[in-house]
């Protein structure tokens, strides 16, 4: 049973399973970089994924396009992003304890607005999968990275768009100024809250597309609280990823991998107890970081509020 | 102090009362979504929490985890570290409280009962201390290790409730319920007022609330924990051993997250069971900010936020609406509370700016600059 | 600055005006039952809307509640995700204080506090699911249990799977191991009985709500060759969204699900709570307060097996399943796999 576990169309499976896990992880992971480098913690992306995934949902379920859905999270998402912004940027609160209570505010109203608008689980036809032409033609590698639905690809495309943006451009160099030393970006000139309501704008309208991708695109359905804590882990991964877009991409992809791979055993029926494969993403993860973690200098200003002197 | 500051002080402690009702304030637009008479649904919430001996039984048997859930986040806090992992810590603490308190039942209740809350609190302390350690030693983030965490824990409570730890009488009758077997009665927790679930492990979280006041504010140990909270660069130049107290913080934080199940396990079910927790490890967050993560201020914080909680699920009973109103409300609360903050510290300020008696003190509440860098991370 | 502490105190005055109100009407209304509206109230760990376990109860309670004559006849409570077992007990306690005819406590980790509560209210009835003890060794009276034998509709959903699979590799998508047990143990049977080589791969999520999981468990079952899926929990949504979209069938169990997947939902196994409820009012009303154990079967209708109506199934295949419903009925075939039950 287990070389089954190594034979190619089972490893290409594997990946092709991974690419596709580590979706929602990426896109709200990006946009948590996003905060988290110009120095806010947002612990609340699963409620804005919640909320996300509920609006995009709503919006096909009553006719519209599928990226008129997208278009509608994405509003919904900054609406979220500002609302925390407001709190934990205007308000200065505690960063850490906000995000709880916009988690619990996205999933309490997600699931009030499903209940009221809605009612029953119901199905929508989403993204559907979409070869590209030529490249899925790659033996192997084409059906691992080329045959997926168009917010997969988009995940990926986001990659290397934030590390542009984070590192390339004026507004990138603002964020990590902020996150850096506020203090000095504001004697710069640089609006310290206005460049952290921007990333949190970012980072909500990621997470709430990060919550479509679920609804619109992998599961084509809403289900109260189904993201079912991953925005959490996705906070996490930004740590892993140590506030770097690859490093993101990495933990995400690690940690879709390594739950593929569980899947997997389990469907080949191969005597591993189910009651480990399951632990064994998040056993991992900390594993790997464990042996690759460098004391990485994290944005200084992280989850510290910014007052002008007076 | 005179009797000006005094009342100023009050209005801070009021404040995220005041906060919470404006929060409710604007609920009221929910309720109108759902079409709920909001005087109706209000009502409910306070008279479920508070309006009679049910009401007020269920808000203090729910402070109860809260209070200590909450203590254990004031310290990690307080520390400089952030424990998102509460919810596991409570998880391993009950499975370990259980396992002992089964297995060595025949012992004699005096030894059996302190043993069975040890049992708790060291499973918490394991499970706490291991990101502790990987964040002192290798440099792991503690935010990605206790979340993480926690889904190890809720995996291995799923697997020992099915498996070894699975009550032998339901083997025996063919109903496989995923819990344990009864805890031998003699080591429950007494219940203080009959017919209610409430028990004397809420004495026993107001005594560790008193506990945690001294050890970090009256002991060495307790000073290096803020010390390295406030400023880990200053104090490895004085000579604080960093990595261990960040350990100790997290460790400790476990333990009285672990203790926290062990008290639910002995007091509430008497046994291990699904659904034992079920968010406390967030709530005791929450908990612990409405009491300025002061652990003498996490006592009235946890009953307030428990009335909050016990009214909801009344409100829900009592007008109909779905379960997820009360947790849209809840958020509602804990971002205007938290937003609140800001009026304590610009008055605390001016306060300063007035009499000059200002700076940091030792003492309960007040967020002034210096604690706020501390906890700035929350 | 203190204007504006006026004007919260002021607030906090009015509300609690308001509840000081409130207060009396809601204790008058709970006190006069005479000439009521039979009551239930009900607590469930999920949502009214999970289209698994708890749906299946409220759906019942709805459908008992039509055919009485609606609200006139009979008032439904319900509190909905109770998966904090403190805060079920307070809801049972509440429920039944507040002079309830009925209290399910629809929730296996609820046994504790259905007796501890049952013990105090002699007057009230409970029920108790899943569970087949009433508590009557412990003497008490009051509480009725119920229960699906989930395996007989497991074993014609196995035999439905084994017919239509043309590869004979067929998935199942669990929650957590060793749950669902009974039904995934008679899917497993019912497949043997009629192809006893096919491959049934089994996989868990390790958790009831991982709907992300869950689809991705349904991706691999179908690229791992299978082309018939089922499972269980709320979780299930997910994947059946992916089997619609692969056009890879679908056998339900719990809740009407073919309205998520209108294609490839084949089959339905049915939990239809509303005999048993109906049968508890009866009892209820001559007085008797609980003591009985129901369990869903095929042979007392509580369990149904659906047809999608939309879809075209061979005749063979509805034959074979209704063939495998009377063998279980006339007790033909024992789809009973677990070696600890009964």
């Amino acid at each position: 049973m287990i070389d089954e576990l190594f034979t190619i169309s089972t490893l290409i499976g594997i990946l092709h399973s991974c690419v596709r896990l580590a979706t929602p992880y990426l896109f709200a992971s990006l946009g948590e970089t996003f905060g988290q480098r110009s120095g806010v913690l947002n612990l609340g992306v699963d409620g804005i994924m919640l909320m996300g995934a509920f609006f995009a949902f709503y919006a096909v379920f009553e006719g519209h396009n599928l990226w008129v859905g997208v278009l509608v999270a994405i509003a919904v998402g900054i609406l979220m992003g500002l609302l925390k912004a407001f709190v934990s940027v205007t308000m200065q609160s505690l960063q850490g304890i906000s995000g709880i209570g916009l988690y619990l505010f996205g999933l309490g109203l997600s699931s009030l607005l499903f209940k009221t608008l809605i009612g029953s689980v119901e199905g929508v036809s989403g993204f559907r999968q979409l070869a590209i032409p030529l490249l899925s033609d790659i033996p192997g590698l084409g059906h691992i990275l080329f045959n997926h639905n168009a917010l997969v690809y988009l995940a990926y495309i986001m990659v290397p768009v934030s590390w542009f943006v984070i590192n390339r451009t004026t507004l990138g160099l603002k964020i990590r100024a902020v996150g850096h030393n506020p203090e000095a970006a504001d004697t710069l000139g640089v609006s310290v809250n206005g460049v952290r309501y921007t990333t949190l704008m970012i980072g909500g309208a990621l997470a709430a597309v990060a919550g479509a991708s679920l609804s619109i695109g992998l599961q084509n359905v809403f289900q109260e609280n189904m993201t079912n804590g991953l925005g959490f882990i996705a906070v996490a991964l930004v740590y892993f990823g140590s506030w770097r877009t690859v490093g993101v991409l990495g933990g995400s992809l690690l940690f879709s991998l390594v739950n593929a791979l569980q899947l997997w055993v389990q469907a080949l029926d191969i005597p591993v107890p189910s009651e480990v494969a399951v632990m064994m993403p998040y056993i991992m993860t900390i594993v790997v970081l464990a042996f690759t973690a460098r004391q990485i200098q994290k944005p200084a200003a992280l989850a510290r509020s910014y007052e002008r002197g007076e | 102090m005179n009797t000006r500051l005094y009342l100023a002080k009050l209005i801070d402690l009021l404040l995220p009362v005041l906060a919470m009702v404006i929060a409710l304030v604007v609920g009221v637009l929910l309720l109108f979504l759902l079409g709920t008479d909001p005087f109706e649904a209000y009502s409910a919430l306070i008279r479920g929490a508070l309006g009679n001996i049910s009401g007020i039984t269920q808000t203090l048997t729910k402070a109860t985890p809260l209070l200590l859930v909450g203590l254990g986040i004031c310290i990690a806090f307080r520390g400089g570290v952030i424990n998102i992992g509460g919810e596991g810590q409570i998880v391993v603490g009950a499975l370990a409280a259980t396992a002992f308190g089964v297995g060595f039942g025949n012992l004699p209740a005096l030894i059996l009962l302190p043993l069975t809350l040890i049992s708790g609190a060291a499973a918490g302390l394991i499970w706490g201390g291991i990101p502790g350690l990987l964040k002192a030693r290798l440099g792991v983030n503690e935010i990605l290790t206790t979340v993480m965490m926690n889904q190890i824990a809720l995996r291995l409570m799923n697997f020992l409730l099915r498996g070894p730890m699975l009550d032998p009488e339901h083997v025996a009758a063919g109903t496989s319920i995923p819990q344990s077997a009864t805890l031998p009665e003699s080591i429950w927790l007494t219940r203080l007022v009959p017919r209610t679930l409430f028990h004397s492990g809420a004495i026993l979280a107001v005594l560790l609330a008193l506990a945690v006041y001294f050890l970090l504010w009256r002991t060495t140990i307790g000073y290096r924990i803020r010390a390295v909270g406030l400023n880990p660069h200053a104090s490895r130049y004085a000579g604080i051993p960093v990595a261990k107290y960040v350990t100790l913080s997290l460790a400790l934080s476990g333990m009285l997250c672990g203790l926290a199940g062990a008290v639910e396990v002995l007091g509430v079910h008497h046994r291990m069971l699904e659904g034992l927790s079920g968010g406390y490890g967030f709530s005791g967050i929450v908990a612990a900010l409405f009491g300025k993560l002061h652990p003498l201020g996490a006592i009235p914080a946890s009953a307030l936020f428990g009335a909050l909680l016990v009214g909801a699920d009344k409100m829900q009973r009592a007008v109909q609406v779905p379960s997820a109103l009360a947790i849209a409300l809840q958020g509602l609360v804990v971002l205007f509370v938290v937003s609140s903050d800001l009026y304590v510290r610009r008055r605390t300020r001016r306060r300063v700016g007035d009499d000059g008696s200002g700076g940091p003190d030792n003492g309960p509440p007040a967020a002034e600059g210096e604690k706020r860098e501390a906890i700035a991370e929350v | 600055m203190l204007r504006r502490i006026r004007v919260f105190t002021l607030i906090f005055l009015l509300l609690l005006a308001g509840c000081g109100r409130g207060d009396d009407n809601g204790d008058g209304e709970a006190i006069d039952a005479e000439g009521q509206p039979f009551r239930i109230a009900i607590v469930m760990p999920s949502s009214t809307t999970d289209i698994a376990w708890s749906q299946s109860m409220f759906d019942s309670l709805v459908a008992v509640q039509t055919e009485m004559g609606g609200e006139d006849a009979l008032k439904i409570a319900y509190s909905e995700g109770m998966f904090r077992v403190t805060d079920a007990s307070a809801a049972i306690r509440d429920y039944a204080s507040e002079g309830f005819d009925l209290v399910i406590a629809h929730g296996a980790q609820y046994g504790n506090s259905v007796f501890e509560v049952a013990a105090d209210f002699t007057e009230t009835s409970f029920a108790w699911g899943t569970s087949s003890d009433t508590g009557a060794d412990r003497g008490i009276e009051n509480v009725f249990a119920y229960g699906a034998v989930a395996n007989e509709g497991g074993y014609v959903n196995g035999v439905v799977a084994a017919m239509l699979s043309q590869n004979d590799v067929i998935g199942v998508i669990g929650p957590v191991a060793g749950d669902a047990k009974l039904y995934i143990d008679g899917f497993v049977r019912g497949v043997t009985e009629v192809k006893p080589d096919a491959q049934v791969n089994i996989s868990y999520t390790g958790s009831f709500s991982d709907t992300t999981l869950a689809a991705e468990a349904a991706h691999v079952h179908i690229q791992a060759g299978a082309d018939v899926l089922t499972g269980s929990a709320q979780q299930v949504v997910g994947a059946i969204g992916v089997a619609n979209e692969n056009g890879v069938a679908w056998l339900g169990t719990q809740s009407d699900q073919i309205s998520l997947g209108p294609d490839v939902v084949v089959t339905n196994q049915i939990y239809n709570w509303a005999n048993v409820v109906a049968d508890m009012i009866s009892k209820i009303e001559k007085g008797e307060l609980g003591g009985t154990a129901y369990r869903l079967t095929f042979a007392n209708d509580g369990l149904r097996l659906e047809f999608n109506e939309n879809i075209e199934i061979a005749d063979e295949v509805k034959e074979a399943a209704r063939t495998a419903i009377e063998d279980i009925k006339s007790g033909a075939v024992d789809p009973v796999l677990l070696e600890e039950d009964e």
